[in-house]
Parts: structure tokens; C-alpha cells; sequence
């Protein structure tokens, strides 16, 4: 017999939207306009921390052509408790007596007009009195000034329920892990290195910014909004409502951009409340400005310790991660879990303690973005392997290999690595490096450095995908899915997936976009979860369909494998063209509950992993850094779609480059000071390094559908390490806080030199 | 009181008017009133690249761009370049390349490409890059943008001949 080469598997398959994209015909919510539309603008606070004394609406409420104006008061008579969170029931719709950040909404005005609603709202007035505040995490853990008086846990997550409130602190979370006894592993340690490490506050910045719109008549509300998460939002706009979730419909077209951003709950309350308040539909669209205090990375400190014995054995391994959360927990806690859990950094450790804390601040809320924390970590853990490395004259590579998790040993948390190609991932790094040879370090005041990196992420469990196979009366196939395409063309490879068991062209599948009407439950296209979760119930729910159409044509009298089409069997069936077949499945991984320390061999259903390789060029006059080369891989198990899966790789990088060199919320006085595309700089066609390649590694994850696994995440762990590492190679001295800037490298090159810049 | 003025103006080559307020950008007018979206505010600062439009010919910031100002002039969009059901060049080259992720700056993209290839048409790497690099793409579709540029510039050369052979 001779099995054909699979149409759909490994095929670079052009993404099934790729014709409404380059038309401009896309439907992204930011163009929606239902009729009897109001506009809602947001009047946000100018503190950081303040009870609010009196609010003046009186001026905007009097400005032509407005319609209402809105504060907490108001949103109370349609929302008796109105507090929103995946993790916290913390974030009231608008503030409620207090301001916990500057940029907090405070009252909103809706009108037909947008311009109106801008204008009126810039009339608004608060009056207020101030609170001290707390910016920083470390301060806040020490907690003098508290955010919040109560913490309110939620529980609508499986894994965040031990959640318990507190008072008096400002930590919303305490992970702790224990592996064998790190006392004990640092006295027996030849060396003992401690070092500390920080990440700066960025931002998603998608370029549709957020918009949502809600739409409450008779009894149920429609939701368009540009969210990641269709299902949670819904569940929590019916537990806000105390409506059953049928009363409540989420619909998402595509996405102009997510990256962790638009998940969980952002806008979606407030327009509820205003839709039901004026009983109009309502939408509020951010401004490219605003979205700077809707949602942002966690800045992190991370203070980390080794015990290592002269051969490069590390021994005992102490992770102190504290996570700055913002003034609302949002998804903070499972970050500080997750990326707590894999902070020692994926080397076989016989001795691990951790710690991570979710803390709150009186900054933005911190939330989901690309990564999940382990970026945060892995700059630490990566940047001190290197420093040990050189304090003990080890070959940077060479001391990783020693310490390497290797197939089937425990990780920290006793979850054996499987299916992990970690080695791979750094020997593919090192040879496209050419570590073993001679490498030229400049001279003058040119010098050239290189680094490289290596690092994982566990991925958020247990976690629920639902998908629906729908086979018309003409055998065309439609797919139902809540896995949202927000760019990483989970569209297309959902197809391919369902047309591989059904043996049908991916092309001709129609995927039917998140309509919690009509769609099943998923959890959430995030966390690199969607082409493993999502993708299982995909081909669990084809070959459903497949054994139904088996069974049609048995119940018809045919043979086994008579391949008759199956239009041909619904016209014998039915007696013409009509009926349906639908295939479903629901697929959940195997997951167990961490024990107190933290232990579970079953904590992640796999291991996304990355490393990268970079050489860099600094001017030693300026600082001035040139990326000369930069090397991306990843471990994705079977490249589904390889063309995809490379875009997805040098997607994650580039913008990991981003939040590496230049991106940064500035902070001053608890205000942010550069919140526009005018002083926050991403990444454009003149920042891509001169070589950059993005690979993975010939690998197979054997739980995924078709070997496959995440790819969204991977490349963004191991980046900012390797360049660091590399600036440090070059400089002799490395910078230990994000971003990378040319002023940092300048300070740290006359710091090394007994020369110091005076203080910023 | 601000009141509406008339404007009229050539759009995608058929002459329209439009009533436009004061403060009304070109793509407010586009979106609101003739339904034309590919041209989409993003920063609203005139740094992304989102709202590329052309007006009278070169490449503009439909967001900054007030529409009361084109009175009499020509503005063409995404929407303009497709010939029946045949896609221009540009465009099929961004999809062949897979030069988008989410595709929200794509029409911009193709828009800025548009002029690149007018002003040269067999560009180098670095004038790509530097005549995009107004343009932001968050997913970072860069490799592949500089991909299908080049892939246009290709098919753009070789189109007049086909052309010419077409109609002989």
C-alpha cells in the first residue's frame, strides 16, 4: 500500500483570510456601527491614588448633543456589584470612591457624536484627596501604603481557587515551590552567586486598539468586541448581571492584533452597563494613547541565587520573583504561578525554593502578554547563568549542557520533561553561532560581543477546548471554534487539522469565528494553548464526524470503505440534498493540583521552549548597540503549517526585541510620561537585526494533534538574555535591568571603567 | 456651531462629494461615508502608517489629513487597486510572501508599497526599509513585507511585458 504525502500536514497553506486582508475587507469590531449607536469617551483619573471627594458632570452634561453622563452611581443602579476579574473580583467598572492609578476611568459621556463625547469629557471635573501611593514592587511587597483595603478572589478558574482574601497586604499571591532542601544544597555548594534583576512595564500595543461594543435589548445582550476570550467574557458579564448565559451573546470577528492584551474581561463591563443604562447600543473605542491604562507587562524584580560546585553542578537553586501587578489583579496571580513555577530555568536541579508574589501597585493593571512572565524570568535566570559561568571560567555553553533538563528527568516542580527538545533547541543556537570557533571582538572603540540563551514556559492548566465538525447536505464542512484569529492564523491550521482526518482540502473548510450563540466553549486563545488544546478537540470532533458517516453508510448498505461521497449518502438517506452531520469533542488534559510545595507531576500538558543566539556591535563611545546577528529557535513539535509557524517565531522575537531595547513605560511622580507611539518605540522595519533567523528544531510532541504543539510564545523567552549576554561579552559588564537602551550600556561602560555618569 | 461644507473630490478614479465637518479627518469620511475601511486610524498621531492613503497621487496620513482640505483633489485607497476580480500585484505579492499577521496595517502597507514602487521600481533592501519604516506592523510581518516587496517589484517588471505580448 502506499501512503501519500498528507495535503494538509506540514503544508504551507496561505492563511484562508489572506484575500479580505490585502482588500481591507477584513471585519475587525473597530469598524462596527449598529444603528442608534452611542459613543462612549472616558474621563480618567489624574492621580495615582485618591478618595474622590465629588465628581462635576454638570458642564459636559450640558454640551450639545451629549446624551449622558456617567459615574459609579449610576452603573450601581443596573449592576448592583460592580467588580470584574479573572483572578480577583478587584476592578469596579468605573471608580468607586477611590482612583488606584492615574488613567483610571472615572465617569464616562455617551453621544452620537464621538467628537462631542471627547470634548464634553474634557469638561468633567474631580475633586479630590490624595493618598500616598506605591509604584515600585518591592516597596509594595513590604506594604506601607495598600492599594487595596480587601482583596476579593474569584473563582471562576480551576487552578486559582485556593485564592483566599486578604487584608493588609498589598500581595495577591504567594507561589511557593519546594524541591529537596535548598539549605542543605547551598552548604554542601563550592560557590554561592546572588544576584538581582529587573524588567521594565511595556505594553501590547496591538495596532486595533481596544474596542467593544454592547448591545442590550429585550432581556439579552450582544456583545462585538475585540476580545481573545469570548467564552470568559461572557460568563462574566452573566455573573455581573445575574442573567444565564444564554441571555448573554459574545461575538468576535478578527483581531487587529492581541498578544495577551485583549483577553478576560476589559471593556466589556462598562459598555454593558452603559448599553443597559440608556438602553441604546454602546461602544467604546480606546485611542492608541488610552490603551496604555488599560493593560501592560509586569514589570519584575528578581532577586536569584545559586549553589554551584567548581565543576559547573548547580546544586541549589533559591528564585525570589515579585511581579508588579498594577492597582488590579486582572490575570496577575496565574502569571506569577506559572512563570514562578518554571523561574529556576530549565536546568536539572537537585535543590529548588521559589517564591513569586503578585503585588499590587498603584500603576495600570499588569496582565497577559506574549509569554506569560517567562520572558521576565528567563532574563534573570539566564543573564546569572552566564555571570556564574564566567566567575567560574566555564564555557558558557558547555555549563549549560551540564546543567541541561534532559528527556524524562523532573523538572522543579516533579513534572518529568517530555517531548521537550531543550538540548536540540541549544546545540542548533551554539552551531549557528559557531561557538567552538574563533570569533572576532573588534578593536578601537568598535567592539563586538556574542550571547546566547536558553529558556520555557509551562503552560496554563487544565484547561477546556470544545469544537463542532458541521458536514451540509453537499459534504462541505464548516468548523465551530472559539479559538479566536487574532493574526497567528489559528484560522487556517484549525482547518487543516479537520481536513487532514476528513481528507478534504483545508481551503475548502469554512471556520465559522467566535459567536458564543453558536460557537462551544473555549477557554482562551492564549498562553500557545490554542493549537494543542483546541487543535485536539478539532480532530477529535472530525473523526467523530467520520465514524457518523461510517455509520450512515453502513445503515445504507454499503460496504466498508466504499467511499461513496457523502452528498451521495445524504440524498439516499434523505431523499435529497438535506441534513447535517455533526462531529463534537471536548478536550481537557491531564492536570494535577500542585501539593503545598508546589509539587505535581502532572503540572503542564507540555513545555514550550526557546533559545536564541545574537552578536552584537557597541560603539564603546556612545553605546550605541547594532544587533548584528540574531537567531531565533524554537521547539514546536511538527511545524503544521511551517510558513505560520515562522511567522509566528519571528513575530514573538521582533517584538520581544521591542521590550528588550527600547520599549518602556516611563513613570514619573505615578503619572506615565510616554504613553503614545510619539515616545514609546516599537519595533519598525529599520530595528530588524541585518541576519535574522527564525528555525525550530526537528522535533514531535506526541500529545498534540499531528505532533504539534504551541509556537505563538516560544521565541520570545531566551531573547533578551542572549543579547544581554552578548552587550556583556562586548562591554565586560552586564546590565542587569530592561531595556537595553545605549544610555544603560554607556553608564555600564563607565561604571567598568572607574568612571562613572552622574546619576540620570 | 460648526456647520457641514460640501466637498468634492475623485475617489478610487469616480468623482464624488462628501459634506464634511471642520475636524473631520479623511478617514473618518472614508469609514462614515462612503463605507471604505481598509484606511484605519490606529495612533491617531500620524506614526503607525495605518491610514496610507493617496492624495493627488502620494502617500498621506488619512488621519491627520483633514477632509475639508482635498476639495478638488484625487484619493485613492486599498480599495481602489484591485482591477475586476484581479488583485494588484502588490497585493498578491503580501499574500503569496505572507507579509500579515492580523492584517490591520496591511492595507497601509500595500498603500506605502504602491509608492515605493512608483518612485523605484526595483528597490534595494535599504530603500525598502526606509521608505516602510513609517509604517508599523505590532506583529511583526517584517522579513516578509521586505519579501513581498521584493516580489512585486519583480512582477511589476515583468508585467508591462506580458502586457504588451497580451495585446499583439
Amino acid at each position: 500500500m502506499v501512503t501519500l504525502a498528507s495535503r494538509n500536514i506540514g503544508a504551507s497553506i496561505p492563511r484562508l483570510e489572506a484575500r479580505e486582508k490585502v482588500t481591507g475587507r477584513a471585519d475587525y469590531v473597530h469598524h462596527l456601527r449598529l444603528p442608534g449607536m452611542l459613543h462612549g469617551k472616558i474621563f480618567r483619573s489624574t492621580l495615582p491614588h485618591a478618595r474622590i471627594k465629588s465628581i462635576d458632570t454638570s458642564a459636559a452634561a450640558a454640551v450639545e448633543g451629549v446624551y449622558r453622563v456617567v459615574t459609579i452611581d449610576d452603573i450601581r443602579t443596573v449592576i448592583p456589584h460592580p467588580y470584574y476579574g479573572p483572578a480577583f473580583h478587584d476592578q469596579p467598572v468605573l471608580a468607586d470612591g477611590k482612583v488606584r492609578f492615574a488613567g483610571e476611568p472615572v465617569a464616562v459621556v455617551l453621544a452620537q457624536d464621538r467628537h462631542v463625547a471627547e470634548v464634553a469629557a474634557g469638561l468633567i471635573t474631580a475633586e479630590y484627596e490624595e493618598l500616598p501611593y506605591v509604584e515600585d514592587e518591592v516597596e509594595a511587597l513590604r506594604g506601607e501604603v495598600m492599594v487595596h483595603d480587601e482583596l476579593r478572589p474569584a473563582h471562576t478558574f480551576a487552578d486559582l481557587k485556593y485564592l483566599q482574601g486578604r487584608k493588609g497586604t498589598n500581595v495577591a499571591l504567594d507561589y511557593k515551590l519546594r524541591r529537596g532542601d535548598v539549605a542543605a544544597g547551598f552548604a554542601k555548594a563550592d560557590r554561592i552567586f546572588e544576584h538581582t534583576f529587573r524588567a521594565q512595564p511595556v505594553m501590547h500595543t496591538p495596532m486595533e486598539p481596544f474596542v467593544s461594543i454592547a448591545d442590550v435589548a429585550d432581556g439579552r445582550v450582544t456583545l462585538h468586541t475585540a476580545s481573545q476570550g469570548p467564552s470568559f467574557v461572557r460568563i462574566e458579564i452573566a455573573r455581573l448581571l445575574g442573567w444565564p448565559e444564554n441571555r448573554v451573546r459574545v461575538k468576535v470577528p478578527y483581531l487587529g492584533g492581541g498578544f495577551g492584551g485583549k483577553l478576560y474581561i476589559k471593556l466589556e463591563a462598562l459598555v454593558t452597563a452603559l448599553s443597559l443604562l440608556v438602553e441604546r447600543p454602546v461602544k467604546i473605542s480606546l485611542t492608541m494613547e488610552e490603551q496604555f491604562f488599560m493593560v501592560t507587562r509586569h514589570a519584575c524584580t528578581f532577586n536569584i541565587k545559586s549553589g554551584v560546585m567548581n565543576d559547573g553542578r548547580i546544586v541549589a537553586r533559591h528564585c525570589e520573583v515579585i511581579w508588579n501587578g498594577g492597582a488590579y489583579a486582572d490575570i496577575g496571580p496565574r502569571v506569577t504561578q506559572k512563570a514562578g513555577f518554571t523561574s529556576a530555568g530549565p536546568y536539572d536541579i537537585e535543590n529548588v525554593a521559589i517564591e513569586s508574589y503578585a503585588v499590587y501597585t498603584n500603576r495600570p493593571p499588569a496582565g497577559a502578554l506574549r509569554g506569560f512572565g517567562a520572558p521576565q524570568t528567563a532574563w534573570a535566570y539566564e543573564c546569572h547563568m552566564d555571570m556564574i559561568a564566567e566567575e567560574l571560567g566555564l564555557d558558557k555553553v558547555e555549563f549549560r549542557r551540564i546543567n541541561l533538563l534532559r528527556e524524562g528527568r523532573p523538572q522543579a516542580s516533579g513534572t518529568p520533561m517530555k517531548d521537550a527538545a531543550l538540548d536540540k533547541a541549544l546545540e542548533h543556537v551554539a552551531d549557528r553561532l559557531n561557538w567552538s570557533a574563533p570569533f572576532d571582538r573588534g578593536s578601537g572603540c568598535i567592539r563586538r560581543g556574542r550571547g546566547l540563551a536558553i529558556g520555557f514556559k509551562g503552560i496554563t492548566s487544565p484547561t477546556t477546548s470544545v469544537a463542532v465538525v458541521n458536514l451540509f447536505g453537499d459534504g462541505s464542512c464548516a468548523l465551530y471554534i472559539g479559538t479566536v484569529d487574532m493574526g497567528q492564523g489559528s484560522d487556517t491550521v484549525m482547518a487543516q487539522i479537520a481536513a487532514e482526518v476528513l481528507d478534504i482540502g483545508a481551503a475548502s473548510i469554512r471556520v465559522i469565528h467566535s459567536d458564543t450563540d453558536v460557537t462551544p466553549y473555549d477557554m482562551g486563545t492564549l498562553g500557545s494553548r490554542s493549537t494543542f488544546h483546541m487543535g485536539t478537540a478539532v480532530r477529535l470532533a472530525a473523526e467523530d464526524a467520520k465514524r457518523k458517516i461510517e455509520a450512515l453508510a453502513a445503515e445504507l448498505g454499503l460496504p466498508p470503505r466504499s467511499n461513496a461521497p457523502l452528498s451521495e449518502l445524504f440524498k439516499r438517506k434523505y431523499g435529497m440534498q438535506a441534513g447535517n452531520i455533526i462531529g463534537t469533542a471536548t478536550f481537557i488534559p491531564d492536570y494535577q493540583k500542585p501539593d503545598a510545595d508546589g509539587q505535581s507531576t502532572k503540572a503542564t500538558p507540555f513545555w514550550g521552549v526557546g533559545a536564541a543566539g545574537a552578536e552584537v556591535e557597541i560603539d564603546m563611545e556612545t553605546g550605541q548597540l547594532t544587533i548584528l546577528r540574531l537567531i531565533n529557535v524554537a521547539d514546536v513539535g511538527t511545524a503544521l503549517n511551517p510558513r505560520l509557524v515562522r511567522a509566528q517565531l519571528s513575530g514573538a522575537a521582533i517584538m520581544q526585541l521591542g521590550f528588550t531595547t527600547t520599549e518602556h513605560m516611563v513613570f514619573r511622580d505615578g503619572q506615565l510620561t510616554n504613553g503614545s507611539l510619539a515616545d514609546y518605540k516599537i519595533p519598525s522595519l529599520l530595528d530588524m537585526p541585518r541576519e535574522f533567523i527564525s528555525e525550530w528544531v526537528e522535533s514531535r510532541q506526541d500529545s498534540g494533534p499531528f505532533g504539534a504543539k504551541g509556537a505563538g510564545e516560544s521565541t520570545t523567552i531566551a531573547l533578551s538574555p542572549a543579547i544581554g549576554n552578548a552587550i556583556a561579552d562586548a562591554i565586560g559588564v552586564h546590565i542587569t535591568d530592561l531595556p537595553l537602551t545605549p544610555e544603560k550600556i554607556f553608564r555600564a561602560i563607565r561604571q567598568a571603567a572607574g568612571a562613572p555618569l552622574p546619576g540620570e | 456651531m460648526t456647520v457641514p461644507r460640501l466637498i468634492r473630490f475623485v475617489l478610487n478614479g469616480r468623482p464624488v462629494s462628501a459634506q464634511v465637518m471642520p475636524h473631520e479627518t479623511v478617514v473618518e469620511m472614508l469609514t462614515q461615508q462612503f463605507d471604505l475601511r481598509g484606511a484605519r486610524e490606529s495612533c491617531g498621531q500620524g506614526l503607525c502608517g495605518c491610514c496610507t492613503v493617496h492624495l493627488n497621487g502620494k502617500p498621506v496620513s488619512g488621519c491627520l489629513q483633514l477632509a475639508a482640505l482635498i476639495d478638488g483633489g484625487r484619493i485613492d485607497t486599498v480599495e481602489g487597486l484591485e482591477k475586476g476580480r484581479q488583485l494588484d500585484p502588490v497585493q498578491q505579492a503580501f499574500i503569496d510572501a505572507g507579509a500579515f499577521q492580523c492584517g490591520f496595517c496591511t492595507p497601509g502597507f500595500i498603500m506605502m508599497t504602491k509608492s515605493l514602487l512608483a518612485e523605484h521600481p526595483d528597490p534595494s533592501d535599504d530603500e525598502i526599509r526606509h521608505y516602510l519604516t513609517g509604517n508599523l506592523c505590532r506583529c511583526s510581518a517584517y522579513p516578509e513585507i521586505i519579501e513581498a516587496v521584493r516580489l512585486a517589484a519583480r512582477r511589476t517588471a515583468q508585467a508591462p511585458l506580458a502586457m504588451a505580448g497580451g495585446a499583439a
